[in-house]
């Protein structure tokens, strides 16, 4: 049963992954005209050019494979896919797109990472609360604002965030994710400076995701205290307290990793903007910059990227599921 | 049902939905005046004194292009409000007809328009709209409408989908199967008129997820040029440093009109949705 489980949800990852990169092929070459003429003109004209014109060219040429036919164009495609090789930043030339990505990558992870999992913590115990009936109406109050809180998207109230504590009050920095000039180095320093440059942004993203996860929570609560086993631990006399953590949060708890999975995409790409808003050199303000000087293969390498990524968490997580809940291999979906 | 057979009543049991719909009724209504109030050549670049603070002659102050902040946000909120339905209806029209398909047709169609869903919801939609918006040469409110739609309709298509087949097994629609009755009559006459409460749930998550969607391009810069949107505008904001400037006036005001949308649809989702799910309406 596993092993079928297990498959099926490998094909999954396998269609979205060949999907993605497919797209990625096909997207530039739907659109009319040369893209190379195309491309390059509109770099020109904005300004975005740097370097060697005609090297450029060539490396347009060189990727993209025009003369060849489409079929063989896509084969090498996957093939430059395959040996990591994302082709060249036009803006930043001759900088590797691979390597742009490589620099931005673990700051993203980080921000991410970090602001996923305190968010998720707090907001599932919230919603555990929010639905539990003998929860105090402070706290009830404070949680449902937290969760209108959580429709506004992320970069807005980064916005928001970065007026008041950085410009306002100057508690913080405006920008950046460490002190200008300043290297990285695994001491004391660096991590503290770290820190200090990525509690806005950290806190932009669990500001609008704890809602979300109170949300979905809540409503999971709600369902588990009409369960029969929660009126039996009631009549057995059990300490409120206990049957609030080991019955009904417990159980209330497996479709929130679920829903972590489908949540990653969505997060992600909530993040993308509050790079930008807080100049952080993650993958979201790169290519915020790729777009600003039309920058091709690394908008392209960088929406690659996020979608294979995605593609094998969500994979991940799915190995992950069916050893909490065994009831997940045999059921539907 | 209860939505549509309660009327008044109905609203007054159900507090998030009465503030949700008025919340969107008062915008919409502000929208739909904005553009007849407003002197479009206030709007324009150069049209007054720029980075002016609000005072009596410009209420919001004056961007660092010099257009008046209260004709922008008039000419630019039906725009975003315009994206926001147009991409919702086409998305929920696309949703609902191949969730009634998959959930009617059964085999590989349906094994076919589940998979496609399924890799669709997996890939991040941003990055796609990114990719493809980079690739629009000329970016109108119109395109932007489509491409969004063209990436939120699997939500809906799923919901559908499991109604669908719930419903199709219910007493009513067998015994009208068994009388004879047409798959066209059983899927208009039967079916349908019981998925208008979540058609309406999915409508409101559609327009939502679309104008999520159509925000953040226009913030990264890849809204259309020519037409005025919030978006773009706080993308402006943002490009010219008027927070790092203090330029509170510029980027607040639409941020505030946003969030006032999103709280708005937030409501009203949540206000439906206890109507489609019982339970969670019981139990808080």
């Amino acid at each position: 049963m596993y092993a079928q489980y297990v498959a099926r949800r490998f094909g999954m990852m396998l269609l979205v992954i060949v999907l993605a990169v497919s797209i990625n092929f096909l997207l530039p070459r739907l659109m009319p005209g040369d893209p190379v003429e195309a491309q390059l003109n509109q770099l020109l004209a904005t300004g975005g050019g740097g370097g060697d014109i005609s090297a450029m060219v060539e490396a347009y040429r060189a990727r993209f494979g025009l003369d060849q036919p489409l079929i063989a164009q896509y084969l090498s495609y996957w093939k430059a896919v395959f040996s990591l090789d994302l082709g060249v930043s036009l803006a930043a030339y001759p900088e590797r797109v691979s390597h742009a990505i490589l620099a931005g990558l673990p700051w993203t992870l980080g921000l991410l990472g970090f602001a996923t999992a305190v968010s998720f913590v707090i907001g599932t115990w919230l919603g555990g609360l929010l639905g539990w009936p003998r929860t105090p109406r402070v706290t009830r109050a404070f949680g449902t604002s937290l969760i209108l809180f959580s429709s506004v998207p992320y970069f807005l109230i980064g916005m928001v965030l970065l007026y008041l504590f950085a410009i306002v009050f100057r508690w913080f920095p405006a920008g950046g994710g460490m002190p200008f000039g300043q290297s990285v180095g695994f001491n004391w320093q660096t991590l503290t400076a770290i820190a200090w440059h990525g509690t806005l942004p950290a806190a932009s993203i669990i500001l609008a995701e704890i809602g979300a996860w109170a949300l979905g929570m809540r409503g999971m609560m709600v369902s588990v205290l009409g369960e029969d086993y929660i009126t039996l631990a009631e009549a057995k006399g059990l300490k409120p307290r206990r049957i609030f953590r080991w019955y009904g949060l417990r159980n209330a708890l497996l479709p929130q990793l679920t829903k972590l999975a489908m949540a990653l995409g969505h997060i992600v790409s909530g993040a993308i903007l509050v790079e930008v808003i807080f100049s952080y050199p993650g993958i979201g303000f790169r290519l915020y910059q790729a777009i600003q000087a039309n920058d091709y293969f690394v908008i392209q390498g960088i929406v690659l990227l996020l979608s294979v990524s995605i593609a094998i968490a969500m994979f991940i997580l799915d190995l992950a599921y069916p050893l909490i809940d065994p009831r997940i291999t045999t059921g539907r979906d | 049902m209860a939505i549509f057979s309660n009327g008044p009543a109905g609203l007054k049991r159900n507090p998030p939905l009465t503030f949700g719909l008025f919340l969107l009724l008062a915008l919409c209504l502000l929208a739909a005046i904005g553009p007849f109030v407003a002197d479009e050549a206030l709007a324009r670049v150069g049209a007054t004194l720029p980075r002016q603070p609000p005072s009596a002659a410009h209420w919001l102050g004056t961007d660092s292009q010099g257009r008046d902040m209260v004709t922008v946000l008039m000419l630019a909120m039906p725009q975003t409000l315009k994206i926001g339905l147009v991409a919702g209806l086409i998305s929920l029209s696309v949703g609902v007809a191949l969730g009634l398909i998959s959930g009617f047709a059964g085999g590989v169609v349906d094994t076919v328009i589940r998979l496609a869903s399924d890799v669709m919801m997996t890939i991040p939609g941003i990055a796609i709209l990114v990719l493809v918006a980079a690739n629009v040469r000329e970016m109108t409110v119109a395109v932007m409408a489509v491409i969004v739609a063209s990436l939120s309709w699997m939500v809906t298509t799923r919901t559908i989908r499991a109604q669908t087949l719930s419903l199709r097994e219910r007493g009513y629609v067998q015994i009208a199967r068994l009388n004879g009755s047409s798959t066209t009559r059983l899927v208009f006459v039967e079916i349908l008129p019981n998925l208008l409460p979540f058609i309406a749930a999915s409508f409101v998550i559609a327009v939502s997820n679309a104008m999520l969607a159509t925000i953040g391009l226009e913030a990264l810069g890849l809204g259309p040029q020519k037409e005025l949107t919030l978006g773009t505008t706080i993308y402006w904001a943002q490009f010219y440093g008027a927070i790092l400037r203090g330029m509170w006036w510029w980027w607040a005001p639409p941020i505030l009109l946003i969030s006032l949308i999103f709280i708005g649809l937030m409501l009203t989702s949540v206000g439906l949705d206890s109507f489609v799910n019982k339970r969670v309406a019981n139990g808080s």
